[in-house]
């Protein structure tokens, strides 16, 4: 088993979720791309567990173990956030948030978009 | 090259394929259909790489409870059927800094492990990495369930509705 | 290698077989007990062939996509629903002998519940590709549903996995005395309950819920599409019961298991189907508030309840 190629599959890995981090306004494929990013690292902290003799046994894979429930923990309060988010200013683009807390909310929460295809009925009607 | 080289070689151009995907696409819904796909390569690799556990981890958590949310959210938001045209701010920064992040990364760990060869390691059992989380790393498992917990009721404080605001109750 | 492929083909016989059981069987039960007497002519003898007729029909059917659906994420969605169940089925026992198991490993319940888990990604996949709304709300039902009923189900399973001490589930009915019965009995409850709600069978099928959503996510299926849902609703069906008689009723634990180990899985296999059926024609849907509140407030806190049970008479006895 040649450990370079997971390795090299997990640089590949983390340079797409930082491509993605950088350009994505979207909050929700921002989460996206850091998902991939903590992959990334996992698969090498498994990939290394595999090649290194450590100390401790199986210590890559506990740190993986970590890792994603640190991902599992960060994402649900990341998708609190951008919900919350929506609620308030009916759009998710993150470049769009205002960064003092004075700043005027103008396209406040009325907006309505309708995209083509499914549509929700308005959200007061939303009814799970 | 080993069976095993070759089943990494494939999962990985699956995930990496896939993550491409998941970052350029200008379809909401499917760029977290993709992100299924890579996910589920890495837990392939995880399984060539011994780490049976870990990989099924993945999908349980990732597969199953991640993706789940994260398309849950997309939906929430009004994904549209469809491309749409306003996903993403001008390149040049991301590429250079990802492409650099992933050259400089590759670099490294090519330098490091050359085509060197490495046995493959025995199937890590439950038992193992059990025994070690609670003989050698039993305080970073107590401090993770601390941030869980207080990841639940962050969680629950942020999409509740502000008092006296009926907007989202009704 | 050829003993691979024999086990695999075991298990897609399996697979192929056992759902068209307790689909017939759902269809004669359910007659009996409303007092009909269900398909009496296919086949001749008490309609024993309508599924087959069902599906010759579902093969006929024109294949419609609609015009401003997501093609490939529509078409490919049902496939999606029914592998994570053929998958599942790879890992449970019938017997105590090697031969008798798909893929005999040494975290088979673990798999087991991690496989079934990943069917939400094929229920939001159709709901959101069929440009619907009623697709749609049935597909964020779907979801809310399947998140929450996923923890109680996991935690009833720990609680036997930590009972036996292993996470094999051979190693799980090996460990398995019939008093297990009366300890694990909350736990066996919650599993149950929190199986249906995670096949979306009635009472918890808000997903599909005809009365209010048309058909749910699965309003835009026809013919072979709209078929293979179904036959994922069987053999989750099929599924949720092995689960339920390995892990808490003894798997092929009985009289003579020998010999007929196998027989008494199968057979209570069966019986857990059969309660499945019956509580679809005896209770009336849950509102989704009524599931949420059940979900959080009964399932979860028993469960937690019969994990510090168990772990107390593990580390008492």
């Amino acid at each position: 088993m040649h450990p370079v190629i997971p390795y090299l599959t997990a640089a590949a890995l983390f340079g797409l979720g930082v491509y993605g981090v950088l350009v994505r306004r979207n909050a929700v494929l921002l989460l996206m791309s850091v998902e991939l990013m903590l992959n990334a690292v996992n698969l090498i902290l498994i990939t290394s567990d595999a090649t290194v003799r450590a100390e401790l046994p199986a210590s890559g894979q506990v740190f993986a173990l970590f890792v994603i429930v640190l991902a599992a923990a960060e994402v649900g309060v990341g998708l609190a956030l951008i919900l919350a988010l929506y609620r308030l200013r009916a759009s998710v683009a993150v470049d769009r948030i205002p960064l003092s807390e004075r700043a005027p909310v103008t396209d406040g929460i009325p907006v309505q978009r309708r995209p083509s295809g499914a549509t929700l009925p308005v959200r007061d009607e939303v009814d799970l | 090259m080993t069976a095993a080289d070759v089943l990494l070689l494939a999962l990985g151009a699956i995930a990496v394929g896939a993550g491409w995907r998941v970052v350029i696409t200008s379809h909401l819904v499917r760029a977290g259909l993709w992100l299924v796909v890579t996910l589920g390569a890495v837990a392939g690799a995880y399984l060539v790489l011994a780490a049976e556990l870990v990989a099924w981890v993945q999908v349980l958590l990732y597969v199953g409870a991640v993706v789940v949310l994260l398309l849950f959210a997309v939906m929430l938001t009004r994904a549209p059927i469809g491309a749409s045209s306003d996903l993403d701010r001008p390149g040049w920064t991301g590429l250079l800094v990802g492409g650099g992040a992933a050259l400089g990364l590759g670099a490294l760990l090519l330098d490091g492990y050359r085509w060197q060869k490495v046995d493959a390691p025995a199937v890590g059992s439950a038992q193992l990495l059990g025994g070690e989380v609670f003989r050698h790393w039993v305080l970073p498992f107590e401090v993770l369930s601390v941030l869980l917990l207080a990841a639940l009721i962050g969680a629950i404080v942020v999409s509740r509705p502000a008092p006296g605001d009926d907007s989202g109750s009704r | 290698m050829i003993e691979v492929i024999i086990r695999v083909l075991g298990v897609v016989v399996a697979f192929l077989t056992l759902p068209l059981l307790v689909g017939q069987a759902e269809h004669k039960v359910m007659a009996h007990m409303q007092g009909r007497l269900g398909p009496m002519y296919a086949g001749a003898f008490h309609g024993w062939a309508q599924l087959i007729a069902d599906g010759v029909k579902f093969v006929q059917k024109e294949d419609v996509t609609p015009a401003d659906a997501d093609r490939p994420v529509f078409r490919i969605a049902p496939v999606i629903a029914l592998v994570p169940y053929l998958v599942a089925l790879l890992f449970i026992p019938l017997g105590p002998r090697d031969w008798l198991v798909g893929q005999p490993i040494d975290i088979g319940l673990f798999v087991v519940l991690a496989v079934v888990g990943v069917g939400v990604v094929a229920v939001l996949m159709a709901a959101w590709s069929s440009a619907n709304k009623y697709s749609l709300l049935g597909g964020l039902r779907a979801a809310a549903q399947l998140l929450g009923y996923e923890l109680p189900f996991v935690l009833a399973a720990a609680s036997v996995a930590m009972a036996a001490g292993t996470l094999s589930l051979p190693g799980i009915v090996a460990a398995w005395r019939p008093w297990w019965l009366l300890w694990q009995l909350p736990a066996m409850l919650v599993f149950f309950v929190a199986g249906l709600a995670e096949i979306r069978r009635p009472p918890f099928d808000m997903p599909i819920a005809d009365s209010e959503l048309v058909f749910g996510y699965m309003t835009e299926y026809t013919g072979l599409r709209f078929a293979f849902f179904l036959l994922a609703e069987y053999v989750g069906i099929v599924v949720i019961s092995a689960l339920t008689a390995v892990l808490f009723l003894g798997g092929w634990k009985g009289p003579l298991d020998g010999q007929l180990g196998w027989l008494w899985t199968l057979v209570k296999t069966f019986a857990v189907s059969f309660v499945v059926i019956w509580v679809r024609v005896s209770y009336p849907r849950l509102r989704e508030d009524q599931l949420q509140r059940l979900c959080w407030l009964v399932l979860v806190p028993v469960s937690l309840g019969q994990l510090v049970l168990t772990a107390a008479v593990r580390v008492l006895a």
